[in-house]
């Protein structure tokens, strides 16, 4: 077994639930369930985080809460729903503020049913959890390759481009040989800022592609 | 003068294990300003009395919050039955105070263990929730959950608990006596434990009864408010006085919960000794068509359930006023002029409860 499997840390974020999932995530540290016989640690903080236990639904509010911690964790992720809420609402299903189940804001790896979840049902979703993050673990190093090429095509995609730029801009010019190579390179320094502004544009967008798929995929 | 700075506090954050945010306006390590806002798990399970039936809206009330869903569906229940004029049985008043006491057990010992970590007693912690959980396996036993029980109803309650069963739990509950006997006795003697609460965050009587501070917070501040005085339930036949400090510090909260579970565990035994024999629930018929307030008191103080019928199956506005709520005024307070290092301490000993609060 990796090391990662045998000491998970999990983070644990309310939606909107009625805290009966919540106390029973927390229930499952003290000394009846005591998790920390598996290496399981709560933590506070989203960097130090392999699992996320989710409980109760989302709503406007705390959609972005939600979206901020996932994103902050670093890879491998896995995502345990706990409670029906978090799974599509439950109970509050058909009230006003409830967007749904937590799978409609990041990409949720196991649901454990319940209202409220049993310590039992959610121990046994974050071991299940485990199996997830070892899977997304092993495809990691290939995931992690596929952007980096993909970064640098896109890299040497913008290079050529500026190549490209640079030497319509030399050809353009007029005046003095002399002078003419400062220009082009003044020019070509210009037309860098130039064009690497729209580049940058481009960058973010197509990293955040590469990220939704690599979401969806691990 | 120093420069004043914007502190960020939630909503996620290590002590809370719901999220709220405060915006903490600090000078030096002196927080000056503190400003909260909430709405982060708001449901707004109140316009649902519109899709539900009464007799099944209790389930939905009992969700509000999951640490004192028993006192949230009695409250419900208890409103309709006076809009409808329903007398509960004795019986079933009886066995709704027992499982309300236990439910005010176990989330003050929930909440002592919740204090425990945060001034970073962990071991204190874990005392508190393994105690807990006994009371937790009576709760599951004599209802069928451990945390949302779906045991009250309109008329009364849907299980009955043996006699024999009944003595067994008072007996259970002594034996948690002798064991949070201990456990108190850190909690109110240990050098390090007094270190951080006595004297911290001070609510005078004053300002406690002006900003409405309700339950424990107001109790440890001198106002002797405890709404099972009006003798609801089987409070009545009971005599007994509310837990009053009056230093108004985290240390007379904590002592005044720590008191209460006492006096919860007095009560029990009580009840289960003078327990009457008959029904445990009367038939409902027809439907609500008046408005009625009821006021019950949870284990962070005053909650009030208000319904208003038309006549039909589905109540017409249906308002729950939750303690923390009430105590939010009075936590903002306190948290002018301490230390942004007791921040936390000062927001767990009003109890917070979010979903409470939000609905």
């Amino acid at each position: 077994m990796p090391y990662l499997a045998k000491s998970p840390w999990v983070i644990h974020y309310d939606g909107s639930s009625c805290n009966g999932c919540d106390i029973e995530v927390l229930a499952c540290l003290t000394p009846m369930y005591d998790v920390e016989r598996f290496g399981i640690i709560n933590t506070g903080n989203p960097k130090h985080a392999d699992v996320f236990l989710v409980t109760g639904s989302v709503n406007e509010q705390n959609i972005s809460v939600i979206k901020q911690i996932y994103d902050q964790m670093p890879r491998p992720k896995v995502v345990v729903a706990v409670g029906i809420c978090a799974i599509s609402g439950g109970v509050f299903k058909e009230c006003y503020n409830i967007m749904g189940g937590v799978d409609t804001v990041i990409p949720v790896d196991v649901y454990v049913p319940g209202c409220a979840a049993r310590p039992e049902a959610i121990i046994d979703g974050v071991v299940k959890g485990l199996a997830a993050l070892e899977e997304k673990r092993k495809r990691l190093p290939e995931e992690i390759a596929a952007e980096k090429a993909a970064e640098r095509e896109e890299k040497a995609a913008g290079a050529e481009a500026l190549a490209e730029a640079a030497k319509e801009q030399a050809g353009g010019a007029d005046g003095p040989a002399t002078e003419v190579g400062a220009a082009a390179d003044e020019d070509a320094e210009g037309s860098e800022k130039a064009s690497a502004e729209p580049d940058a544009r481009i960058e973010p967008d197509e990293g955040a592609e590469a990220e939704g798929k690599g979401g969806q995929n691990g | 003068m120093s420069k004043r700075t914007v502190i960020p506090f939630g909503p996620q954050h290590p002590v809370l294990p719901e999220p709220v945010h405060l915006d903490l306006v600090i000078e030096d390590e002196k927080v000056v300003e503190a400003i909260p806002s909430i709405g982060y798990i708001h449901r707004g399970l109140e316009k649902l009395v519109e899709k539900r039936e009464f007799t099944e809206m209790v389930y939905v009330i009992e969700r509000v919050c999951g640490i004192c869903s028993f006192g949230h569906g009695w409250g419900y229940c208890k409103s309709v039955e006076g809009n409808m004029g329903i007398e509960v049985p004795e019986r079933g008043e009886f066995l709704r105070t027992i499982w309300h006491e236990l439910s005010r057990i176990h989330s003050h010992l929930l909440w002592l263990g919740l204090l425990a970590d945060g001034f970073g007693f962990e071991s204190l912690f874990m005392h508190s929730w393994r105690i807990r959980e006994t009371v937790l396996d009576i709760l599951e036993r004599t209802t069928g959950g451990r945390v949302i029980f779906s045991v009250c109803k309109v008329g009364g309650v849907r299980k009955d608990v043996s006699n024999e069963e009944l003595k067994g739990i008072a007996d259970i509950l002594e034996g948690i006596k002798k064991e949070f006997t201990t456990l108190s006795k850190v909690f109110l003697d240990d050098y390090s434990v007094k270190n951080r609460l006595v004297g911290v965050g001070v609510l005078s009587t004053a300002e406690a009864a002006e900003l409405c501070a309700v339950g424990p917070m107001a109790r440890a501040s001198g106002v002797p408010l405890d709404i099972r005085l009006d003798g609801h339930g089987a409070y009545g036949r009971l005599d007994f006085e509310p837990v009053v400090e009056t230093d108004g510090d985290c240390y007379a909260r904590c002592k005044v919960r720590i008191r209460e579970v006492y006096q919860s565990i007095d009560i029990i035994a009580r009840l289960v000794a003078t327990m009457p024999d008959g029904e445990i629930a009367v038939a409902v018929k027809g439907s609500p068509s008046g408005e009625f307030v009821a006021r019950m008191e949870q284990p962070r103080g005053e909650a009030y359930y208000y319904s208003v019928g038309n006549g039909s199956k589905f109540l017409e506005r249906m308002r729950v006023r939750t303690p923390t709520n009430m105590n939010i005024p009075a936590m903002v307070k306190t948290l002018q002029g301490c230390e942004l290092a007791d921040v936390p301490m000062l927001i767990l000993t009003i109890d917070p409860c979010i979903s409470c609060t939000e609905r």
